[in-house]
C-alpha cells in the first residue's frame, strides 16, 4: 500500500535503517511558584516518553489534539526545544544533547515546515531573500548567478512564479505563503522534512494543492516526512504509518489502513468516530462515540491509564476489577497484532467509520 | 414580497425568479427572511462590496447550514442581521424577523429581540464571554434583561438548569465560577446556555466548533442539537466545514465572493452539486472514508477581490467550465429543479457529466501562478482554523 504510486526509483520502504530513531523522547517544562524565588513547583509533561521511527522515503503522521504535545515532539527532534530526556538518532547520529553549532550540518539534512506561513515569514524580507538565506548560511551557492538559478529553481518546483521573487510575503495569499515556506525547507536539499500542522491555516480549496505538492515533492526527492497534523482526513491522505498521541503519550502506532479499518485503541476509535464525513446520508446513518469530559492536565497526568478519566469503555463496558488494572497500571504501547501497536490493556478492535 | 430598490447594477438580477423556494415564500411561515441584502464598507482601496444580495427564508425547526471560504462573507452576512456591524457599514436590503424589519431598527428595540427572539453563538468562547464577570452573572443578565420581573434568586436557578442542560458537571459550583476557570469545549458550552436562556426562535451559530478539537466538537455539535429540541429553534449554521454540514443541515447556501451561488436540500447539495465551486469544494476535502487513494482536487487560483469586482461570474477565473459568456453578467440564483438553486449558466451541463469533481477539475492543476494578480490575488485565505492554536 505503501509504494502504491510512489516512484520506484524512491529509497524503498521500510527496509534497513530508519532515518530517524526516537526512543523515550521527553520534554518537561517547568511550572515555578508564585514567590520571590520562584521554585520549581511541579512539571507539564507535555512529551512524557515517546518511540517512534521513521524509515527513509516514508511519511509518518503524528495526530492528536492541542495539547498532547505532538509540536513539541517535532520541535524536540530538531532541537529547537531541547529534549530533557531521551535519544534522537538521525542516521545513527545521536541529535539530544548537540550544541548549536554541532546542530548546525545536520539541520541541512532535517528541515521544519511550520503551521503559519503568516508568522513563519520575515515579511520584510523579500521571497529572494528568505528562499536563498539557507543557502547563504551554508555557503552552499557560489555566485550570484547560481544563486539566482537556484532560487528560481525552488520557487518554480513549489508552483510559484519565479518572476514574482522581488515581492515581500504580503503580496502572498496563504497558501502561497506555504510554498514560499515549503521552497525555503527544500534549499538545502534535506533527506527529513518536519511538517508541523502545513495546512491546517488554509481554506480547504487551497490545502488541497500544497497537500498535492507535498505529495509530488515526496515522490521526486525521496523525502522522508514527519507529518504532524489534528486532521485525521489530511493525515490519512499522504500517510504511510501513523501514531495517535494522547497527553504527552503515543497511544496507538498502525500503518494507515490498519489504524482506520481496525483502531484497536478507544481513544483513536473516538476520535475516528468524532470527525465528520462530507457525505449526508452516511452521517446520518453514522452512530458517534461522543467522549465526556476534557482533556486532563498534563502536569498531573490520572494515575493508570491516562484516557481512563474520558474513557467509554472504562465508564460502561469494564467491570470493577478490571477497572481497578486501569487506575493503577499504566498500559504500555505494545504490539497486538504484527505492526499494531495500542496502549489499552483492553485494546480490541471497533470499526466506526 | 418585494425586494427593495435601493441597489442598481447587475445585483438586481440576483433576485430568485417569482415563484422559486426563498425570498417569495409566504412570509407567514418563514421565521426569519433575507432579502436582497447587500454591506459594503468603505477602505482605503474603495468600497468593499462583501455581502452582495443574500436572499434566504429560515422557517421554524430548520438548520440552514451557510458555507463558503474565508472572505466569502459569510459572517458578515449574520452581524448584518443582528446588527452588529459597525456605524461605517452600508447594509441595503431587508431582514425581517417575524415580519419584523430589523434592518435600521433602533437599538434600544432590536435588543429586545437580540437574545430573546434571535440568539448568536460566536466563534472563539474565550472572547464571548466577559472575563472579569462570574459565568452565573452572565447568564442572569441575560435571563434579567429580557425579564424584569424575575428575582436573582429565579435567575440563577434557571442558570443551573442551563447549565445541566448544556452538560457542565458539577453546575451548582460552577456557576460561580470565572470563564478562566473553563476549558474551551466548557466556555462554548455556557455560550451556548447563554444563547438558549431566553428560549430564542432562531440561533445564528457562526462557527461554533472551529476552534475546538474534533472529539470536543462532536460533544458541542450534540449539545447544539439538544439545545434546539429543548427551544424548539430553528438555527443558522455559519462554517467553512462541509463534514459538519452534512450532519446537521437540513438546507444548505454556498456562498463565493459575497454571494450565495447555490441554495438546496443537504442533500441536492452534496449528491447533485449545479455549481462548479460546489463541486470543487467537495472534491478537494481530504475524505476520512477514502477506500483507496485518490489525488486531491485542488481549485486553482485564489477568491477574487471585492473591491472593483470584473463584471460576469465571480468564479469564472477559476472554473474549468469557464467559457466567454460567463464574462458578461454575474449569472442569477436560479431554479435548477426541486427548490434547487444555483447561479451558473452552465449548470445544465453539470447534471449532464455528473457530480465527481475529477471529472472538471484538473487535479495536476498547480496554484494559479499568481497569474496576473498583485497584491489583489493575496486575500484573507487563511482559514478561521489558524485562531486555533495547536500545541
Amino acid at each position: 500500500m505503501t509504494t502504491l504510486e510512489k516512484d520506484p526509483s524512491a529509497p524503498a520502504a521500510k527496509t534497513g535503517e530508519p532515518i530517524l530513531k526516537v526512543t523515550g523522547l521527553e520534554k518537561l517544562f517547568p511550572i515555578r511558584g508564585g514567590g520571590l524565588i520562584r521554585r520549581i513547583v511541579g512539571h507539564v509533561r507535555a512529551v512524557d516518553g515517546i518511540d517512534l521511527e521513521v524509515h527513509p522515503g516514508q511519511v509518518l503522521g503524528l495526530v492528536g489534539e492541542s495539547g498532547c504535545g505532538k509540536s513539541t515532539t517535532g520541535r524536540a527532534i530538531l532541537n529547537l526545544q531541547p529534549a530533557t530526556a531521551g535519544s534522537v538518532l538521525f542516521r545513527g547520529r545521536e541529535i539530544v544533547g548537540l550544541s548549536r553549532s554541532d546542530m548546525r550540518p545536520l539541520r541541512r539534512d532535517i528541515q521544519i515546515v511550520f503551521q503559519d506561513p503568516y508568522a513563519s515569514l520575515n515579511p520584510r524580507l523579500p521571497v529572494f531573500d528568505i528562499v536563498a538565506e539557507p543557502l547563504i548560511i551554508h555557503n552552499l551557492v557560489k555566485g550570484d548567478a547560481a544563486l539566482r538559478t537556484r532560487v528560481k529553481d525552488l520557487v518554480q518546483m513549489v508552483g510559484l512564479n519565479p518572476e514574482h521573487t522581488n515581492r515581500y510575503p504580503a503580496d502572498f495569499s496563504g497558501g502561497q505563503r506555504q510554498r514560499i515556506g515549503i521552497a525555503r525547507a527544500l534549499a538545502l536539499e534535506p533527506a527529513m522534512l518536519i511538517l508541523d500542522e502545513p495546512v491546517s491555516a488554509l481554506d480547504v480549496s487551497i490545502q488541497a494543492g500544497v497537500i498535492n505538492l507535498l505529495e509530488d515533492l515526496q515522490d521526486q526527492l525521496g523525502l522522508s516526512y514527519l507529518f504532524i497534523a489534528h486532521d485525521l482526513s489530511v493525515v490519512r491522505h499522504i500517510s504511510d504509518r501513523i501514531a495517535v498521541m494522547y497527553l504527552g503519550k503515543i497511544i496507538e502506532l498502525a500503518d494507515r489502513d490498519t489504524l482506520f479499518a481496525r483502531p484497536m485503541h478507544p481513544y483513536t476509535q473516538a476520535l475516528l468516530s468524532a470527525i465528520p464525513i462530507p457525505d449526508p446520508e452516511r452521517e446520518r446513518r453514522r452512530e458517534r462515540i461522543i467522549l465526556t469530559g476534557d482533556i486532563p492536565s498534563p502536569a498531573n497526568p490520572p494515575s493508570g491509564c491516562r484516557f481512563r478519566t474520558r474513557c467509554f469503555k472504562f465508564a460502561l463496558e469494564l467491570t470493577e476489577d478490571q477497572k481497578q488494572k486501569c487506575i493503577t497500571v499504566e498500559p504500555p504501547l505494545a504490539a497486538q497484532e504484527p505492526g499494531h501497536t495500542s496502549a489499552c490493556h483492553y485494546s480490541a478492535v471497533r470499526t466506526v467509520l | 414580497m418585494t425586494s427593495s430598490p435601493m441597489t442598481t447594477g447587475p445585483m438586481t438580477t440576483l433576485h430568485p425568479a417569482p415563484g422559486s423556494a426563498t425570498a417569495s415564500a409566504p412570509t407567514t411561515d418563514a421565521l426569519l427572511e433575507v432579502t436582497d441584502l447587500n454591506v459594503r464598507f468603505p477602505t482605503e482601496d474603495g468600497i468593499v462590496h462583501a455581502v452582495r444580495g443574500v436572499n434566504y427564508a429560515l422557517r421554524s425547526g430548520e438548520v440552514l447550514a451557510v458555507v463558503g471560504e474565508s472572505g466569502s462573507g459569510k459572517s458578515v452576512t449574520s452581524l448584518a442581521i443582528m446588527g452588529l456591524l459597525p456605524a461605517s457599514a452600508d447594509i441595503s436590503g431587508s431582514v425581517r424577523y417575524r415580519g419584523t424589519e430589523l434592518l435600521g431598527m433602533r437599538d434600544k428595540a432590536f435588543s429586545d429581540i437580540r437574545g430573546k427572539g434571535v440568539a448568536m453563538i460566536f466563534q472563539d468562547p474565550m472572547t464571548s464571554l466577559d472575563p472579569v464577570y462570574k459565568i452565573g452573572s452572565q447568564i442572569s443578565e441575560t435571563l434579567r434583561t429580557h425579564d424584569d420581573s424575575m428575582s436573582k434568586k429565579a435567575a440563577r436557578d434557571r442558570g443551573i438548569e442551563l447549565l445541566n442542560l448544556v452538560g457542565i458537571p458539577n453546575a451548582t459550583e460552577r456557576i460561580d465560577q470565572y470563564p478562566h476557570e473553563f476549558s474551551g469545549g466548557m466556555r462554548q458550552r455556557v455560550v451556548i446556555a447563554i444563547a438558549m436562556a431566553n428560549q430564542p426562535d432562531v440561533i445564528i451559530a457562526d462557527e461554533p466548533t472551529t476552534a475546538l478539537d474534533v472529539t470536543v466538537q462532536a460533544q458541542i455539535l450534540d449539545v447544539l442539537n439538544t439545545a434546539m429540541a429543548e427551544t424548539g429553534a430553528a438555527m443558522v449554521l455559519i462554517t467553512h466545514d462541509l463534514g459538519v454540514v452534512a450532519g446537521v443541515a437540513d438546507k444548505v447556501l454556498v456562498m463565493y465572493a459575497g454571494r450565495p451561488v447555490e441554495l438546496g436540500h443537504v442533500d441536492e447539495i452534496y449528491y447533485r452539486p449545479r455549481m462548479p465551486y460546489t463541486l470543487g469544494l467537495l472534491g478537494s476535502m481530504p475524505r476520512l472514508d477514502a477506500t483507496e487513494h485518490q489525488r486531491l482536487i485542488p481549485i486553482p487560483g485564489s477568491p477574487p477581490s471585492l473591491v472593483n469586482m470584473p463584471p460576469g461570474c465571480p468564479f469564472g477565473p477559476r472554473c474549468p467550465l469557464h467559457i466567454d459568456e460567463c464574462d458578461a453578467d454575474e449569472p442569477p440564483l436560479i431554479e435548477v429543479g426541486g427548490g434547487h438553486l444555483a447561479a451558473c449558466i452552465r449548470h445544465e451541463e453539470l447534471q449532464a457529466t455528473g457530480t465527481h469533481a475529477e471529472e472538471i477539475f484538473d487535479s495536476t492543476a498547480v496554484d494559479d501562478l499568481l497569474s496576473g494578480g498583485s497584491a489583489d490575488t493575496s486575500v484573507a485565505e487563511v482559514s478561521s482554523a489558524s485562531g486555533q492554536a495547536k500545541v
